[in-house]
């Protein structure tokens, strides 16, 4: 029955996912807006993210939940982003940042992380406990306080992103690079290294994401293909390598996957998601076109 | 026929004799692995007549693949046809996925085209779990099919031998198509297009409809693949239709060669193995060798082995 | 006016405008069958473009382009080709991975698979012949093995004639042709041309003045989107306007 607060219950939902969507998807974002690649693995970086959080939590310290989301949110980005700028130093800038072989490389190493994690981490899906525990009264509902507490952080993620990269130097030669970057080059900034920067940031976006949804979703050797399909999804609606764009098709796929997947069926929300970016690319690929050579 | 290119329809011909002629000799274990190898260069070879020769590449063939096997499946199952019958829906089945897909991906290439060939078989995929009253989801439908009556002789799906032979059938004929569509005035545009789409144009042909064509027989050949694949295993599910069997196809392709007609045997019959080793080792993980392979193929071998072969003679001589 | 007098291609009002920016403006004007006719101008005058609109690469923003008495403005640079409009760009754009010989074919296969009517299969000898004449034509005939990319660009150049001239074509456009080529390639060219010239209207974009005032019969001067000038190379060269727009440059 949708009642009111059915729909409100939704909305919430939508909410939360599309703020942890939205920090997912930057990282994906950035990455084609810089590189001018996609990359095929970054929901596996999302899995390492809450592999990470797992291990925090159960193995490291078996002290209190909050002290090992703490040190996950620490970790689990340098791990991350180092095995990051090791794929770029290794296979991405070997390939020229190529746009097609990139896809391919990204393919393999997709295959590579989730398979490493099936033989060190094993298949079982491993629930998390959250780090605090707590309900929220709503008119006919009560609702985990713990996701309340994910959209705020995701939301204060992004806002320490957008920061670093308008405030900071490095931010700086990101923009330009992104913009034109063989002018930037004319202008010394070192570009190839921006890139492996750019790389290991989306990875580490990625993996902040993943901790924070670990103790929702648990912690699963396959878990990277739904943010995967949903990242893509959203940042090709929103433009790739428009950030803002990114951040505006979040909101609006984020909520609507959220209140399809609770009102109606999870699957018939992805189906509808799936169907819309092929819709958007055919009608306008105005949003690739700057990755295709003409 | 010029003699080059009597010297080259007679190599393929060795090849599917010998293929015909070493089943005498296989042992039962590489007998029903060879048959699955070519059933997999089937599939292998629809792919590579859009890559390989037209320069597209697609994330999304395991839509065509499904498209056959669920086509032949549904039909034998819900319909109760029987083993030729089935295999014509299944093949129709791929021919009208291919049509549509063709249109709607008519004016798209490159980047794009690859993003809508992998959400279009991911909604595939999603849909055969979404509808699973009518296709059983992913624990997927298993077939009992009625032998073939065929002049006469009745041949049963259960025995390894018509299984063989029926896929030596499907590769031998998919193999001399590709290997005259690649010398016909068609394909020589198909590589035009890949080469230089704009200059292709402007001489005059019209290259969108090109690639549509170029996808449909594509597409109708997986479709194929897959409807076979069905009727002589006795099973389609939605893993058919899964990421994996869009990923493999590729990686067929790369590894054997794009562009070249033997290269998805090649391809395919070196990544079987590979992974059958790979699972014998008892690691679960075991197809991590999958991912390695794809990096060590596109950092060192984009031309795949028989590109490799292919510049080795040329360099010699 | 009866059918000889008619023009082979007449523009009327053709204009191509990119947001705000004409980069063609209102350009009307008509070639004669057989002739040789430069265009030249200053860059970004919309020489490009304009010929763009009229092999069909580009689509006008209002005007019109007829061709041999039909209306071609909205059609697919295919049909024109069928039609007989032949270009070659002005970035050399030949299939540097396939030989010389495999690049012309692929021009002289579509001039023979419509002469036959069906493309199934084309017989080897009549193919191999089509692109012999084509390659002996430019003088390309030892190039015909090697693989196009390996080419000097000056071949190159000549290469991508070469695959003009076995479409057939009745208007031949040549866009920069003797960009990139030696000085002693030039003469050579030249030659190339006016034995064309006796079956073929030619169209060209150069900027070399000398080509042209040897060359053509009579000269367009564009500026700025508009044609500025019109008329035979002496009158062109006497031009004050022109001298002061482009030879001033």
């Amino acid at each position: 029955m949708i009642t009111g607060s059915a729909i409100f219950l939704a909305l919430l939902e939508g909410s939360v996912g599309a703020a942890v969507l939205a920090l997912t998807a930057l990282g994906l974002s950035l990455v084609f807006g810089v590189m001018r690649v996609i990359n095929i693995a970054h929901g596996e970086f999302v899995m390492l993210g809450a592999v990470v959080a797992w291990w925090c939590s159960a193995d490291l310290l078996g002290a209190h939940p909050l002290l090992g989301f703490l040190v996950a949110l620490a970790v689990a980005p340098l791990i991350v982003g180092a095995i990051a700028v090791a794929a770029d130093w290794l296979v991405l800038r070997r390939v020229n940042y190529d746009p097609e072989r990139t896809i391919v490389a990204t393919m393999g190493l997709l295959y590579i992380i989730q398979q490493g994690v099936l033989m060190t981490y094993g298949p079982d899906a491993r629930p998390l406990d959250p780090p605090i525990y707590f309900r929220v009264q709503f008119p006919g509902f009560g609702y985990s306080g713990y996701k309340l507490i994910v959209a705020g952080l995701a939301l204060l993620l992004l806002g320490a992103t957008w920061l670093f990269l308008a405030r900071t130097r490095i931010g700086l030669y990101m923009r330009a690079t992104r913009l034109d970057s063989e002018t930037a080059q004319a202008f010394g900034v070192p570009v190839k290294r921006v890139y492996a920067i750019v790389f290991a940031l989306g990875a580490m976006l990625a993996a902040l994401s993943g901790v924070l949804i670990a103790p929702i979703r648990g912690a699963h050797y396959l878990m990277g293909a739904d943010p995967l399909l949903l990242s893509f999804i959203v940042v090709i609606v929103g433009g790739l390598g428009n950030l803002r764009g990114t951040l505006l098709a979040a909101a609006f796929i984020g909520i609507g996957d959220g209140m399809i997947s609770v009102l109606f069926s999870p699957t018939l929300a992805k189906i509808i998601a799936t169907l819309l970016v092929a819709a958007v690319l055919v009608v306008k690929p105005g949003g690739l076109a700057r990755s295709t050579a003409s | 026929m010029s003699g080059a290119a009597t010297r080259i329809y007679a190599f393929h011909l060795a090849v599917i004799a010998a293929l015909f002629l070493v089943q005498f000799a296989l042992p039962a274990y590489h007998y029903g692995n060879v048959t699955r190898i070519m059933l997999y260069a089937v599939f292998a070879i629809g792919y590579n007549i859009l890559l390989g020769y037209t320069g597209l590449l697609s994330l999304g063939h395991a839509l065509f693949f499904a498209a056959g096997a669920y086509g032949a499946g549904l039909a034998a199952h819900w319909w109760g046809f029987g083993p030729i019958a089935a295999l014509a829906v299944g093949i129709g089945a791929a021919l009208l996925v291919s049509l549509v897909t063709g249109a709607i991906v008519y004016r798209t290439t490159g980047v794009a085209f690859l993003i809508v060939t992998l959400m279009l078989a991911q909604a595939a995929f999603l849909s055969t779990l979404y509808f699973n009253t009518i296709t059983l989801g992913d624990q997927g439908i298993v077939l009992s099919l009625p032998p073939i009556a065929l002049f006469g002789a009745s041949l049963r799906l259960a025995d390894p031998m018509v299984k063989y032979n029926a896929a030596l059938i499907a590769f031998a004929g998919a193999l001399l198509l590709s290997l005259w569509l690649l010398r016909s005035p068609f394909g020589r545009v198909l590589v035009a297009i890949r080469e230089n789409e704009a200059r292709t144009r402007l001489l005059g042909y019209n290259t969108a409809l090109y690639r549509f064509t170029a996808l449909v027989i594509s597409g109708t050949l997986s479709g194929l693949a897959g409807a076979l694949y069905c009727i002589l295993f006795g099973y389609v599910g939605s893993s058919f239709a899964s990421l994996q069997y869009s990923t493999e196809p590729l990686l067929w392709t790369l590894l054997g060669g794009a562009g070249t007609a033997l290269g998805p045997l090649l391809g395919a019959g070196i990544m079987f193995y590979l992974i059958e080793f790979a699972s014998s080792t008892g690691i679960e993980g075991y197809m991590i060798i999958v991912g390695v392979a794809l990096v060590v193929i596109t950092l060192w071998f984009p031309e795949g082995l028989a590109g490799w072969f292919r510049r080795l003679k040329r360099v010699r001589s | 006016m009866t059918l000889l007098e008619t023009p082979l291609l007449k523009t009327q009002g053709l204009t191509r405008q990119y947001g705000g920016v004409r980069a063609v403006n209102d350009v009307s004007f008509a070639l004669e069958r057989g002739e040789i006719r430069g265009v030249i101008g200053p860059n970004g005058a919309g020489k490009t473009t304009l010929v763009g609109m009229i092999c069909g690469r580009v689509l006008p923003s209002a005007g019109t382009v007829a061709f041999d008495g039909a209306d071609i403005t909205r059609m697919q640079p295919w049909d024109r080709v069928a039609r007989g409009i032949v270009y070659t760009f002005q970035i050399t754009s030949v299939f540097k991975r396939l030989s010389g010989r495999e690049n012309v074919a692929l021009a002289a296969q579509r001039h023979l698979t419509r002469a036959q009517g069906h493309r199934l299969a084309l017989p080897q000898a009549k193919l191999d012949a089509a692109v012999d004449e084509a390659l002996a034509a430019v003088g390309l005939t030892g190039a015909a093995e090697r693989i196009a990319g390996e080419l000097p660009y000056g071949h190159q150049r000549l290469l991508e004639i070469a695959m003009g001239l076995a479409l057939k074509p009745s208007l031949l456009i040549l866009d920069e042709p003797t960009q990139g080529l030696a000085p002693g390639d030039i003469a050579p060219f030249c030659d190339l041309i006016r034995a064309t010239a006796k079956s073929t209207t030619i169209l060209f974009i150069e900027h070399n003045l000398k080509v042209v005032l040897e060359l053509a019969d009579k000269v367009t001067v564009m500026d700025r989107g508009a044609i500025l000038a019109e008329g035979t190379p002496a009158e062109i060269e006497q031009h004050p306007a022109v001298q002061q727009a482009y030879l001033g440059d």
